[in-house]
C-alpha cells in the first residue's frame, strides 16, 4: 500500500534520513521504532509532504506521491496524527473535527463521522464547544485522533501519540487504534519510542537508527530480538 | 524532531541585584502605578477647578462631535486595519503597501466617479473584486515567492511595491490632489415616515451623509468579513492556517491557495474602505499613507492578528485623533496643537509600554 524507497530528507543543510527503504501492507498495523533523533518524525513529515524528499521515492497505491503537495496527499487518504498535536487551539473542538473533514471525500460524510468520533471519544463530545487549547493533554491527544478520523484515513501514522500522556490514556488510544484497524481495516503507522507497547500491537516493525533502517521484521521476532531487548526496551 | 537536530543552547539567567520575579513585579508596580497616578491627578485637578459643569456647557458639543466623528471614521480605520490584521496572521508578513493599495481604490473610485458618473457607494462593488485580484496578482508574483526570506527582507519588499505603487500614481495622475462632491449629500430623504434631512443634527453635533454611510458600509462590511471567517469553511480554514500552518497542511488545506485568499481579502478590504472614504476625503499618491501608520498602531491596539481587535481598535483610534484635535480649543490650559497622527503614536508608544499583546490579544 505504501511503499517508501530509498528515500533521502532532512532540513536546510542537514540531511536525516540517508536512503530508508520501508513497505506497509493494506490492513496492516506497522510500528517505526528508534531513538530520538534517529529519523521517525522526518520519515512521517517527508510521507506528508511536509518535507520534500531530496531522492528517493514514495509510492502510495501505485502513485508516486513525493512530489505532491500535502493537501493532495491529505486528500488521497494518507493522514497523520502529528508530534506535538498541531490542534487549532482557538478554535472549538467542533470546528477542528469539522476541519479534519476538510478535503472532499470526506466533507460529504462529514455528519456521519461526527457522531461515531464521539461515541469513540465522550469527553470530546461533552466539550465539543471548548477551544482546542483549554482541554488537558489527553483530551488534546484524542481530539488529534479524532480529527485525523475526520478525514476518513486509509493509511492512519500516528507520531509519538504516547508522548507526555499518563499511561491509562496511553492505553485507551492504542485501543482506539486496533480498534479502527480491526473495524475499518485502516491501515497504521504507528512511530514510537514506547518500544513494548507498540511491537506488542504492531504486526511488523522497522528499527530506526540515525537515519537508516537499522533492523525489521515482525513485532514478536523484534521483541525476541537480543539487540533490541538491550537498546530500547533496557531489559 | 526538527528541534533535536539543533545544537543545544543553554539560556543562562541574568544576573542581577534583585531575583527576577521580584523585578517583574516592581515593574509592574511601577507601570501601572504611573499609569495611575496620572489619572488621579488628572481627576483630582478637574474636581478642584469645580468648573467641570460650566466647562462642559461651554465645550459640551465641541466634544461630542469629535466623539461622533471619531466613531464614524473610526469604522472606516477598523476596516483598513482588519485587512491588515488578517493578512499578518495568515502569512505573517507585515504589509506595507496596505496604504499605497488603499490610495489605487481611491483613484479607481475617482476615476469612476470623473469618467463614468458612478457614484461612490456603488463603485464599492468595483474597488473590492479589483483589489481582491489585485491583492491575488501580487501575492502570486511577488510575496509568494519570498515566503521563506528572512522577515526583514519581507517587510522591504512590501515597502519597495508601496513606493513603486505611489510613484507609478504619480505618473498616471499627478500629484494634484483630487476629490469628488456628492450632489445629495446636502439633500432630504424620506425612509417611509422618518424624514432625513442631511446633514443631520444629532444632539446638538452634525452628522454628514458621507461619514454616516462611510460608518454604516463598514460596518456592513466588517459583519460580512466576519462571518465569512467564523462560519464558513473558506473562513475556518483561513483561521486554522493562521493558528497552525503545518496542522492546517495535515488536514489537508491549500495553504499556498489560502495565503493568496487571505491576501485579496486583506487588500479587498482597502478596496472598499477607499471607496468610503473619498467623499469626504482627497486623494493624492500618497493619500494612503496616514490609512497606513494608523492601520499599523490598530494593529498593535487590537492584537496581532485579531480581526474582531482590529475593529475595536479602530474606533479607539478615530475617537483618540478627533478627540486630539479639539484638545487645544477646550481645555482650560494651553495644550499645544499638532497634527492628528501624534496622537496615534501617542497611543502606540502606551500600548507598547502598557498592553503590548494588544486588547485582545493573548501573551
Amino acid at each position: 500500500m505504501l511503499t517508501i524507497d530509498h528515500l533521502v530528507a532532512g532540513y536546510g543543510d542537514v540531511e536525516i534520513l540517508h536512503g530508508i527503504s520501508l513497505e506497509v501492507n493494506a490492513g496492516e498495523i506497522v510500528a517505526l521504532i528508534g531513538a530520538n533523533g534517529a529519523g521517525k518524525t522526518t520519515t512521517l513529515k517527508t510521507i506528508s509532504g511536509l518535507i520534500h524528499a531530496r531522492s528517493g521515492s514514495i509510492t502510495f497505491e501505485g502513485q508516486p506521491i513525493h512530489d505532491w503537495p500535502s493537501h493532495r496527499i491529505v486528500a488521497a487518504g494518507v493522514i497523520q496524527v502529528a508530534e506535538g498535536r498541531k490542534l487549532f487551539p482557538q478554535l472549538s473542538v467542533l470546528e477542528n473535527l469539522e476541519l479534519g473533514a476538510f478535503v472532499k471525500p470526506a466533507k460529504h460524510n462529514r455528519q456521519k463521522n461526527l457522531v461515531r468520533i464521539f461515541e469513540m471519544f465522550p469527553r470530546l463530545a461533552e466539550r465539543k464547544s471548548q477551544m482546542a487549547g483549554t482541554l488537558s493533554g489527553g483530551e488534546q491527544q484524542m481530539l488529534a485522533v479524532g480529527r485525523a478520523l475526520m478525514s476518513q484515513p486509509r493509511i492512519l501514522m500516528l507520531d509519538e501519540p504516547s508522548l507526555g500522556l499518563a499511561p491509562m490514556i496511553v492505553a485507551d488510544i492504542f485501543n482506539v487504534v486496533t480498534e479502527i484497524n480491526k473495524n475499518d481495516g485502516t491501515t497504521i503507522l504507528i512511530v514510537e519510542q514506547n518500544a513494548v507497547q507498540t511491537l506488542t500491537l504492531a504486526d511488523r516493525g522497522y528499527v530506526l537508527e540515525n537515519g537508516e533502517i537499522a533492523l525489521s521484521g515482525t513485532g514478536d521476532e523484534l521483541l525476541q530480538d537480543d539487540r533490541i531487548r538491550t537498546a530500547y526496551l533496557g531489559l | 524532531m526538527a528541534s533535536e537536530q539543533q545544537p543545544m543552547t543553554i539560556i543562562k539567567p541574568r544576573q542581577g541585584l534583585l531575583p527576577r520575579e521580584t523585578r517583574q513585579q516592581l515593574m509592574r508596580l511601577l507601570r501601572y502605578g504611573l499609569g495611575g497616578l496620572v489619572i488621579v491627578a488628572i481627576v483630582w485637578t478637574l474636581l478642584n477647578t469645580g468648573a467641570i459643569s460650566t466647562w462642559y456647557g461651554q465645550w459640551g458639543v465641541v466634544l461630542r462631535q469629535a466623539l461622533v466623528t471619531g466613531v464614524l471614521v473610526g469604522s472606516v480605520f477598523g476596516l483598513v486595519a482588519m485587512g491588515l490584521t488578517l493578512i499578518f496572521g495568515v502569512l505573517h508578513i507585515i504589509n506595507f503597501a496596505h496604504g499605497a493599495l488603499l490610495t489605487v481604490g481611491m483613484y479607481i473610485t475617482f476615476t469612476l466617479f470623473e469618467s463614468f458618473n458612478v457614484d461612490p457607494y456603488l463603485s464599492v462593488f468595483v474597488t473590492i473584486p479589483a483589489l481582491f485580484i489585485l491583492g491575488i496578482i501580487i501575492q502570486r508574483l511577488i510575496i509568494h515567492p519570498a515566503r521563506n526570506a528572512p522577515g526583514h527582507n519581507q517587510l522591504l519588499l512590501t515597502l519597495g511595491l508601496a513606493l513603486f505603487i505611489e510613484n507609478a500614481l504619480l505618473v498616471g495622475f499627478t500629484a494634484t490632489p483630487r476629490f469628488i462632491r456628492l450632489s445629495y449629500a446636502r439633500d432630504e430623504f424620506s425612509l417611509g415616515p422618518i424624514t432625513l434631512d442631511f446633514p443631520l443634527r444629532v444632539f446638538g453635533t452634525t452628522v454628514t451623509l458621507e461619514k454616516l454611510a462611510a460608518f454604516i458600509f463598514a460596518l456592513l462590511l466588517t459583519g460580512v468579513l466576519y462571518f465569512i471567517l467564523q462560519r464558513t469553511d473558506l473562513g475556518k480554514a483561513i483561521r486554522a492556517t493562521a493558528q497552525d500552518k503545518e496542522g492546517a497542511a495535515l488536514v489537508g488545506i491549500d495553504i499556498d491557495r489560502i495565503s493568496m485568499i487571505t491576501f485579496g481579502i486583506g487588500t479587498a478590504c482597502v478596496g472598499a474602505a477607499a471607496a468610503l472614504v473619498l467623499p469626504f476625503l482627497q486623494v493624492d499618491p500618497v493619500a494612503g499613507n496616514a490609512f497606513n501608520i494608523t492601520a499599523f498602531v490598530i494593529v498593535v491596539l487590537g492584537g496581532m492578528g485579531n480581526v474582531l481587535g482590529a475593529l475595536i481598535g479602530g474606533l479607539i483610534i478615530g475617537l483618540t485623533q478627533e478627540l486630539w484635535v479639539v484638545l487645544p480649543v477646550v481645555l482650560p490650559f494651553p495644550f499645544p496643537s499638532s497634527t492628528k497622527l501624534l496622537s496615534v503614536f501617542i497611543v502606540f508608544v502606551l500600548v507598547l509600554f502598557f498592553r503590548p499583546q494588544g486588547i485582545l490579544g493573548k501573551k
